[in-house]
């Protein structure tokens, strides 16, 4: 198997950009789920607020989401641009 | 230089790969053993009167979760005077394949099966009079989590007495195929032992719901293990397909990511559906009338959690029978590995994080039953939300293995 200059900076963008994408959702998953967790607990305890709980679990995970798109924002970098 | 001859590669696998399979098969069963004791204490300290019944039923506990152990024993014995009759490269892998597979695939079935005896000896110290109850309850439940463990030994065995020929591509497939299976055996296994934990607490609580506790456990701990079944396919198709005439470079690569993405994407899922079924028994304690809704609620929340593994599946299905251009250039190659690390890591968290959402709401729906429709749509925002990474990583997969 020839390995060139080019090749290899391509091959490790590559598996760079799925490392990142990869690894780079564990967190926004899991913290996302924490709190819709707590949102559906807080409901079930005070059913009047939902509105207003769902909304506020919306703007949590939104900024949760963050990283995740960070993520994905520099496994496109690796894929397209570098 | 030194050159090694075939038999002797082989040989090396399968002393490597002894140790590997043992040592790896040991991590889970010693976990779960200990979860167990240090419950059985907890409760003996609450209720010293109930020791005789409380050791009793964690001996009996610990022996089951001991045999994912037993079985890492068993498979690094054979591997260790394994003779092989036509050695080869692909025998090789196939043996690293057998104790990865093994190896991995019993340390999920160890942490699970702990927790329904460490909960047990929790039940029996509250309720002694449940003690025999408990134990079978007990028993059912970490014989299901015992399942991965199983099915990551037919595919050892299988890699083990198969002969594959010596085929270079089968080297990828074999290893691969092993990968995946042990991969995907571990949240499948501690997945099935929540339910298996919360049906025994719930039984101490509420002994008249106990024949429903075991069937919700049942059906709860039955949906655990679709991820270690969605591994269990992707490593018998790597063994079995015949895949000839597919270019080495980069098919090689194209089975690692396989491998890669069904096996750690399945981690997620499998813990994931395990924490919801874990959620809907302790509700039915609570709650008993409730038990429709909430094994319904569970089920939807369940199904929700096996995304991330069922994208899994599919980035492994079109690894599998995509056929790429032969290609020596590494990048090529990489691209599909990297394909399985994206989908595979990208998976285990919002796994994990729709199980969480799940979990919630079904403990929360028997509690307040008459708003749980505010609650399940609630959670299947929230569950839709905490799958966005797992698409990400699979919209990267995609453009990996389409588009660059």
């Amino acid at each position: 198997m020839a390995i060139e200059g080019v090749d290899i900076v391509k091959a490790a963008a590559f598996l760079g950009a799925g490392l990142a994408m990869g690894l780079g959702a564990i967190g926004p998953g899991v913290g996302e789920g924490m709190v819709g967790a707590k949102a559906c607990e807080a409901i079930g305890r005070n059913p009047k607020e939902a509105g207003l709980l769902t909304r506020t679990m919306l703007v949590g995970q939104a900024v949760s989401e963050s990283t995740g798109i960070y993520s994905l924002v520099i496994a496109l970098l690796l894929l397209f641009v570098v | 230089m030194m050159t090694i001859d075939i038999p002797t590669w082989v040989n090396l696998a399968a002393l490597f790969g002894g140790g590997l399979a043992m040592g790896l098969g040991a991590i889970g069963a010693a976990i779960g053993e200990g979860y167990t004791a240090a419950h059985a204490d907890m409760a003996l300290s609450q209720n010293p009167e109930s020791s005789g019944d409380i050791i009793k039923t964690m001996l009996v506990g610990q022996a089951v979760a001991e045999s994912a152990a037993i079985f890492a024993l068993v498979v690094a014995i054979l591997l260790l005077f394994l003779n092989v009759p036509n050695p080869s490269l692909a025998k090789a892998a196939a043996l690293v394949g057998a104790s990865l597979s093994m190896g991995l695939g019993a340390i999920g079935s160890g942490i699970g099966s702990g927790m329904p005896g460490g909960k047990a000896c929790m039940g029996i110290a509250a309720k002694p009079e449940l003690s025999g109850r408990l134990t079978m309850n007990m028993l059912i439940g970490s014989a299901v989590c015992q399942t991965p463990a199983i099915l990551a030994m037919i595919i050892a065995l299988m890699l083990m007495f198969i002969d594959f020929g010596s085929d270079p591509l089968k080297i990828a497939a074999l290893g691969s195929a092993g990968l995946a299976m042990g991969l995907g055996a571990i949240g499948s296994g501690i997945g099935s032992g929540y339910p298996g934990g919360e049906a025994c607490v719930g039984i101490a609580r509420q002994p008249r719901m106990s024949v429903g506790l075991t069937t919700n456990m049942l059906i709860g701990s039955a949906v655990c293990q679709t991820p270690a079944i969605f591994a269990m396919v992707v490593a018998l198709i790597l063994v079995f397909m015949d895949f000839s005439g597919a270019p080495l470079y980069p098919k090689w690569a194209a089975f690692l990511g396989a491998g890669i993405s069904t096996g750690f994407a399945a981690i997620g899922s499998g813990i994931g559906g395990g924490m919801t079924a874990g959620g809907s028994c302790e509700g039915i304690a609570r709650q008993p009338e409730t038990v429709g809704t909430v094994t319904t609620t569970m089920l939807v929340g369940q199904a929700v959690s096996q995304t991330p593994a069922i994208f899994g599946l599919l980035v492994s299905f079109i690894l599998m029978f995509k056929t790429f251009p032969e290609s020596t250039a590494l990048s090529a190659s990489m691209a599909l590995v990297g394909a399985g690390v994206s989908m595979g890591f990208g998976g285990i968290g919002p796994g994990i994080g729709n199980g969480m959402v799940a979990q919630s709401a079904v403990r929360w729906v028997a509690r307040n039953v008459e708003h749980a429709g505010d609650m399940v749509r609630t959670m299947l925002v929230a569950q839709a939300v905490s799958q966005s990474t797992a698409i990400y990583a699979m919209v990267v997969s995609l453009v990996l293995i389409f588009v660059v």
